[in-house]
C-alpha cells in the first residue's frame, strides 16, 4: 500500500484517476447511447414509413380536407375544397377563443375564491375551503364530460327553451345546442382580428425582452456569449416576421387564411370603432400616469386630470354601447333562434370547467401568496384606518403578487394544454381537428409535429410575459 | 381607538370573552351589515341547494348505473371465476399499508387517533349501508380488519425491530410483481415475478455471500485481474469489434484477420487495464466486484435454466390486459406510472442541476419539451407512434404504452419539482459532505437528496395525485379504466341519459383517492419533520 502511494503516477494511470477525464469519459458515452437509441428508433421509423408507402413532408396540408367542422371563424368549408392548412388554423384560433376566455375567467374565480377564504365571514371561508377541496381532487376531464353531459345537455330542448326576455328583447335563450345572449354584434373577422392581436402583443413584450438585452448585453464571454447575442437578434427577426403575418397577413397564398389584425380592423367599421376605443384606453392610462406624477411630486391635487379622465371613460363606454351593432338572439317563426352573441354548449362546457378547475388551483396560489404577506402589513394598514377590504385591496394583495405570479405562470401554461380536452366532449379545438386530419391523411408524426410546435410556442409566450410581469412586481431594490 | 398617548390608561377589568354559540356567530357570521347579508343570503343560498340536491339523489336520480354495474366499474370484464386474486391483490396491499402506518406511527403513543379510526368506521359504514357492496361484505369487513390488525402488528414490529423500514420497503417492491403476476397469470416460472425473485434477487444474495465469504488477499487480487482482462476482451472484442466492422470488412479486409485482429486488441486492452489499475487495493475490490458478478450471472442463468429442465410448467390461467378494467387498471396504471416516473424524475432533475454540459442540455431539452406538449398529445401519439418507432412487428400492449406516455409525461414535471427540492438544500450541505471524504455519488445520495426529496414531498404527492387523475385519459384513447368503462356503460341503451349519478359516482372515488393520498402526504411529512420547533 505505502510502496505504491509514495510513487508518483503518471502518463495514462494519472489519467484514468483524473476526476475531469472521467467527466468528459461520462457524457462522451452518454451522448453515444442517446445517439445510438435514436439512430435505431429513427432508422425504424424510415423502414416502417417506407413499408408503408408514405414519405416525411408537409405536403398533404395543401390537400383539401373532405371534413366539417362544427365551429370554425375563418370560414372553412368542404364545398371550397378547403385545405388541411384552414383545418389547423382553424382550431388554433378555436383554441385560443377557449384560452383566452377561460384564462380571463378562471382569474376572476380564482382570485375571489382564494380572497374568500381570508373573509371573516366563516361561512364565506368554508364555502371557499370546500370548492378548493373538492374540485382539486377530482379529474378535469370528468368535470368536463360531467358539465356537457349531465349539466349542459340535460338543458331544455329548442322546443321549449328557455327565454329571458324584458322591454320585447331577449336578454337571454338557452336550451340544450346552444346559449345565446345580448351582445356586440361584430362579424368573425374581427373577433378573429383581436385574438391575433393579443397574440401579436404577447409577442411583443418578447420582442421588447430581446431587445433589452441586446442593449445591455449582458452575455457570457467567449463562445456562449455570441451564440447568446446571435440568438437574441434571430429572436428578434422571428418575432418581427410572426407580428408582421399576424397583423398583416392578407392573402391565402401564404397558406394563411385569416386576415391580420391590422387589415381586419381596419377594413370593418366595428374595427375602426376598436381602434379608436384602445387609442382612448392608451390616453386614459397616460392621463392618469401624468396625474399619478403631478400629485406626488408637485402636490397637485389632479382634478382638472380627473375630469379630463372621466370624459375619456365616458366617451368610451358611449362608443362601446352605440358603435358594436348590439344585437340581441330572436325568436324565428319555426321557434328556432338566431343572433345575438352565440356560444355552442360544447364551448361553454369546456369554458366552464376549465374555469372552475383552473380557479381552484389558482385560488390556493392566491390563498399562499396573501399568507406570505407579513401580519404586520395587516395590522398597520388597519391601524392607519383602512377597512378589512381596503386593506387587502390597497395594501395586502399588491404585495401578495410577487409571490402569486410564478406559479400562477405555470397554471395558465397548464390551462392552454387541458384546452385541448375539449376534445374529449367535441368542441373543434386544434388538438381534435389534428386528431382527425391525422387519420384521413395517415400522417401522425408531421401532425404531430404541427400540434406540438403551437403548444410549444404557445407555452414559451406565456412563460415569457409571465417572467415580464413578475420582474415589473418585484421589489425595487438596489 | 385611543390616539392620544398622553393620557393616563384607563384601568378596568379586561373584558370577559363571551363563549357559545349565540356569541361566535356574533362574531363569525353577524359582525357587520353586509356580512350578515351576505350571511342570510348564502344560508338561502345553500339550503335550497342541498335541499334540491338531497331531493334530486333520493327520488329522481336513476342508481342503477351504479349499482347494477358495480363489478364491471371496478374490475371491467375481469373474469368473476378469477375475483379471489383481486381480493389478494386487496389484501397484501392493505396489510403493507398497515404495516407501513404501523411503523410509520411508531413512535405516537396513541395509534388510532380520531381522523384514521373516522376514516375507517366510515368506510365500514358505507360498506354496510350501501346495497353494491353489501354481497361482499364479509370479504371487505375483514379487509378494513385486516388493516387494522397489521397496522398494530406494525407499530409493535417498528419499536422492536430498528430496519424493519427496509424491509417494507422491499415488501412494497415485491408486491408489485406480485400483483402483476396475479393480474396477469400464466406460468409462473415466465413471469417477470419470477425473474425479479427468483433470478434476481438469488442472484444478487449469491454474489453478495461469494463476495463477503472469499476475503483472502491473493485470491481476490488475482480475481480482479482475470476480471479487468475479461473487461477489456469484452470491450475490445464485442463492443469495438461492432463498431469498426463496418469501416475494417467493409473497405476489404479479410473476415477471419478482423476476428483475429479484434481478439489481439481485445486482449491488449486487457492487459493495458491490468496496468492502469495495478495497486493491491483498487485490484481487491475489482476483484470482489467480480465474484459479486460471477456470483450473480450464475444463479440467473441456473435459474432461468432449471425450471425448463424439471419441466415445472404450473401457473395461473391468463387474463389478457384488455380484461382489465374500471378501477382495477386504473390504480395499475397509476400505481405504474407513478413507480416509473420517481427515479427517472429524479435523474432528470440531477441532470439539469448537474455541472456537465452535455447532461444538462439533455435533461433541459427533455424536460422543456415535454412539459410543453399536452398529456392527451402525448398519450395519443404513443398509442401511435410508439410501434412506428420499433422494429416490424413488434407491438406492444396498449396498457404498456400507456404507462410509457404517462411516465414521459410526468417524470418532466416531477423533475421540476425534486428540482425545486435540490436548489433548497444549502450549498453548505454538500460541502460539508465532501469535507468529510464523501465522494459526489455519495454526497448526492446520502446528504443532498434526502433532504432535497423531504422538501419537495408536497410537490412530489401533487404530481402523483395529478398523475393519477391524467389516468382519466386513457379512457378517450381507448382503454377502458374507470370513466372509458363508465362511458361505455353509459352508451348502452340499458343506461342511456343518466350521465349525472354514474359521474358523481366515479368522481367520489376519485376524489376519495385523491384526498387520501394528500392526507397520506401531510401525515408523512409531519412524521419526517425534524424542525424542532
Amino acid at each position: 500500500m505505502a510502496k505504491h502511494s509514495t510513487k508518483p503516477i503518471s502518463g495514462l494511470r494519472a489519467l484514468f484517476r483524473d476526476e475531469r477525464f472521467w467527466q468528459v469519459a461520462f457524457q462522451v458515452i452518454v451522448a453515444a447511447v442517446v445517439f445510438a437509441v435514436f439512430s435505431y428508433l429513427f432508422g425504424n421509423l424510415t423502414r416502417n414509413l417506407a413499408r408503408r408507402g408514405t414519405e416525411f413532408g408537409f405536403a398533404f396540408l395543401k390537400n383539401p380536407a373532405g371534413f366539417d367542422i362544427g365551429e370554425n371563424m375563418l370560414g372553412y368549408s368542404t364545398a371550397n375544397q378547403d385545405s388541411y392548412a384552414k383545418v389547423i388554423q382553424a382550431g388554433v384560433i378555436n383554441s385560443l377563443r377557449l384560452i383566452f376566455v377561460s384564462v380571463i375567467t378562471a382569474t376572476i374565480v380564482g382570485i375571489a375564491a382564494g380572497v374568500a377564504s381570508f373573509s371573516d365571514n366563516w361561512l364565506v371561508h368554508k364555502i371557499s375551503r370546500l370548492y378548493v377541496g373538492l374540485i382539486r381532487n377530482v379529474p378535469l376531464l370528468i368535470q368536463l364530460i360531467f358539465w356537457y353531459s349531465a349539466v349542459f345537455l340535460a338543458a331544455p330542448q329548442e322546443a321549449n327553451q328557455f327565454v329571458l326576455s324584458a322591454f320585447n328583447t331577449n336578454f337571454l335563450i338557452f336550451n340544450n345546442k346552444s346559449f345565446r345572449a345580448i351582445g356586440p354584434g361584430l362579424p368573425g373577422e374581427i373577433w378573429v382580428g383581436l385574438m391575433l392581436l393579443g397574440l401579436a402583443a404577447l409577442l411583443f413584450g418578447l420582442l421588447l425582452n430581446s431587445i433589452n438585452k441586446l442593449r445591455q448585453g449582458r452575455y457570457a464571454a467567449g463562445i456562449a456569449g455570441v451564440i447568446g447575442r446571435l440568438g437574441s437578434v434571430a429572436v428578434i427577426v422571428a418575432v418581427v416576421v410572426a407580428d408582421y403575418f399576424l397583423l398583416f397577413s392578407n392573402s391565402a397564398t401564404d397558406n394563411l387564411f385569416f386576415k391580420g389584425a391590422a387589415i381586419a380592423l381596419f377594413t370593418n367599421p366595428e374595427g375602426l370603432w376598436i381602434v379608436g376605443l384602445i387609442a382612448l384606453a392608451i390616453a386614459y392610462f397616460v392621463i392618469g400616469n401624468v396625474r399619478t406624477k403631478a400629485i406626488v411630486e408637485q402636490g397637485q391635487d389632479g382634478k382638472a386630470l380627473l375630469g379630463v379622465m372621466g370624459a375619456i371613460a365616458l366617451v368610451g363606454f358611449l362608443v362601446f354601447i352605440l358603435a358594436f351593432n348590439w344585437n340581441a338572439p330572436v325568436i324565428g317563426e319555426t321557434g328556432r333562434a338566431s343572433g345575438g352573441l352565440t356560444m355552442s354548449i360544447r364551448y361553454l362546457a369546456a369554458v366552464t370547467a376549465l374555469t372552475f378547475y383552473t380557479g381552484a388551483f389558482i385560488a390556493e396560489i392566491v390563498r399562499a401568496g396573501i399568507q406570505s404577506v407579513s401580519r404586520g402589513q395587516w395590522e398597520a394598514a388597519r391601524s392607519v384606518g383602512l377597512s378589512n377590504g381596503k386593506a387587502m385591496r390597497r395594501v395586502v394583495f399588491p404585495q401578495s403578487l410577487r409571490v402569486i405570479i410564478p406559479p400562477l405562470n405555470s397554471e395558465f401554461a397548464n390551462l392552454a394544454k387541458n384546452s385541448s380536452l375539449a376534445f374529449a366532449v367535441g368542441y373543434p379545438e386544434l388538438y381534435n381537428l389534428a386528431n382527425t386530419s391525422l387519420n384521413q391523411t395517415g400522417k401522425p408524426i408531421e401532425v404531430f409535429l404541427v400540434v406540438m410546435a403551437v403548444y410549444l410556442t404557445l407555452n414559451l409566450l406565456i412563460s415569457l410575459n409571465m417572467n415580464q410581469l413578475n420582474q415589473a412586481v418585484q421589489f425595487k431594490e438596489r | 381607538m385611543t390616539t392620544v398617548s398622553s393620557r393616563p390608561v384607563e384601568r378596568s377589568a379586561p373584558s370577559v370573552q363571551k363563549t357559545g354559540p349565540l356569541a361566535w356567530s356574533q362574531k363569525h357570521l353577524f359582525n357587520s351589515v353586509f356580512n350578515s347579508v351576505l350571511t342570510v343570503v348564502l344560508v338561502g343560498v345553500i339550503g335550497y341547494a342541498l335541499f334540491n340536491l338531497f331531493t334530486w339523489a333520493l327520488t329522481k336520480a336513476k342508481w342503477a348505473v351504479v349499482t347494477g354495474t358495480f363489478s364491471t366499474m371496478m374490475s371491467g370484464l375481469y373474469p368473476s371465476g378469477s375475483y379471489w386474486r383481486l381480493w389478494f391483490i386487496l389484501g397484501m396491499v392493505l396489510t403493507l399499508s398497515g404495516l407501513s402506518w404501523g411503523i410509520l406511527a411508531r413512535n405516537q403513543k396513541k395509534l388510532f387517533t380520531t381522523p384514521p379510526l373516522g376514516g375507517i368506521g366510515l368506510a365500514a359504514l358505507l360498506l354496510v349501508l350501501l346495497p353494491m357492496t353489501r354481497p361482499y361484505l364479509l370479504y371487505s369487513l375483514g379487509l378494513l380488519a385486516l388493516l387494522a390488525i397489521s397496522a398494530v402488528v406494525g407499530q409493535a414490529l417498528g419499536r422492536k425491530v430498528p430496519s424493519a423500514g427496509t424491509y417494507i420497503s422491499g415488501g412494497w417492491f415485491v408486491s408489485y410483481f406480485v400483483m402483476l403476476y396475479l393480474l396477469g397469470g400464466n406460468t409462473f416460472t415466465d413471469s417477470m415475478l419470477y425473474t425479479v425473485v427468483a433470478q434476481i434477487g438469488l442472484g444478487i444474495l449469491a454474489g453478495w455471500l461469494l463476495s463477503t465469504l472469499i476475503t483472502a488477499a491473493t485470491v481476490t487480487t488475482w480475481l480482479g485481474r482475470l476480471g479487468l482482462l475479461a473487461l477489456g476482451y469484452v470491450v475490445g472484442y464485442y463492443v469495438l469489434g461492432n463498431v469498426l466492422y463496418a469501416p475494417l470488412v467493409g473497405l476489404g479486409l479479410s473476415y477471419s484477420i478482423f476476428l483475429i485482429l479484434m481478439q489481439i486488441v481485445g486482449v491488449l486492452l486487457g492487459v493495458l487495464l491490468i496496468w492502469v489499475f495495478s495497486d493491491a487495493q483498487t485490484l481487491q475490490t475489482i476483484g470482489r466486484v467480480a465474484l459479486f458478478l460471477a456470483g450473480f450471472v450464475g444463479v440467473f442463468a441456473l435459474m432461468g435454466w432449471l425450471p425448463k429442465q424439471l419441466g415445472l410448467e404450473f401457473g395461473l390461467e391468463t387474463v389478457r390486459t384488455n380484461n382489465w378494467g374500471g378501477l382495477l387498471l386504473t390504480l395499475f396504471l397509476a400505481i405504474s406510472g407513478i413507480s416509473l416516473c420517481f427515479p427517472a424524475g429524479v435523474l432528470l432533475a440531477l441532470g439539469r442541476r448537474s455541472k456537465l454540459p452535455l447532461i444538462r442540455t439533455f435533461s433541459v431539452a427533455y424536460i422543456e419539451l415535454v412539459r410543453g406538449v399536452p398529456l392527451i398529445a402525448i398519450l395519443f401519439m404513443g398509442q401511435v407512434l410508439i410501434p412506428l418507432f420499433l422494429p416490424e412487428g413488434m407491438r406492444p400492449d396498449s396498457v404498456v404504452r400507456a404507462i410509457v406516455g404517462l411516465t414521459i409525461f410526468s417524470s418532466a414535471y416531477l423533475a421540476e419539482n425534486v428540482r425545486a427540492g435540490l436548489q433548497a438544500v444549502p450549498q453548505g450541505q454538500a460541502e460539508a459532505a465532501q469535507s468529510l471524504g464523501l465522494n459526489k455519488p455519495l454526497t448526492t445520495s446520502l446528504i443532498v437528496l434526502p433532504q432535497a426529496l423531504k422538501t419537495a414531498i408536497p410537490a412530489i404527492v401533487g404530481q402523483f395525485i395529478s398523475l393519477f387523475q391524467d389516468t382519466t385519459l386513457l379512457g378517450i384513447v381507448g382503454l377502458s379504466e374507470l370513466l372509458g368503462i363508465t362511458q361505455d356503460l353509459l352508451a348502452s341503451p340499458k343506461y342511456l341519459g343518466t350521465y349525472a349519478p354514474a359521474f358523481v359516482f366515479i368522481g367520489a372515488i376519485y376524489w376519495v383517492f385523491c384526498y387520501g393520498m394528500s392526507f397520506g402526504s401531510r401525515r408523512i411529512e409531519e412524521a419526517l419533520n425534524t424542525d424542532l420547533r
